[in-house]
């Protein structure tokens, strides 16, 4: 559902939401709860990927930890080059313990991601699940 | 398909809120 805010014709909406900047776009899951934020511009497919992600988080955050791995894996399947991949892939194996509380699906996000995206910062959060 | 936006926020978040749809909020600054 997409709500459309412009700076002159809606300037209050920019402080209800705390928006000090454009473009952002929201993810708001269905209580109004923001469950993503994106500040400036980005490549078309990097753009995609964030709503994606903001989709996912929505699913996560309502416990729908099915839901959320398929949304997740979506992501990692069709923009592996994403900025957001290895996140995805982080937040992909956490959806699956939260579904099955099988440590392996941990120690395995550390696994892809050392072996996928050594750079990033969610290699290293997941580096504790090596073992 | 052009995409039909939404310009007032609380009917949005009331719709969102009815349907259990997620929102999509675009705060800009382009020109129309």
């Amino acid at each position: 559902m997409p709500l459309e805010a412009h700076i002159k014709e809606h300037p209050a909406y920019f402080h209800r939401f705390d928006v000090l900047w454009t473009p952002t776009v929201l993810i708001l899951d269905p209580s109004g709860a923001e469950r993503r934020r994106l500040e400036g511009y980005l490549p078309n497919a990097e753009f995609r990927a964030e709503l994606e992600m903001g989709l996912a988080r929505v699913a996560f955050m309502q416990k729908q930890w099915g839901e959320a791995e398929r949304r997740y894996a979506e992501i990692v399947k069709a923009y592996p080059a994403a900025t957001v991949a290895p996140e995805a892939l982080y937040w992909r194996q956490v959806s699956r313990y939260k579904a099955t509380s099988d440590h392996a699906a941990l120690s395995q996000a550390a696994v892809e991601l050392k072996q996928n995206y050594p750079a990033s910062v969610w290699t290293q959060k997941a580096s504790v699940w090596l073992h | 398909m052009a995409v039909q936006w939404i310009k007032d926020v609380d009917a949005a978040l009331a719709d969102a809120k009815a349907s259990k749809r997620p929102l999509l909020v675009d705060f800009s600054a382009a020109p129309a």
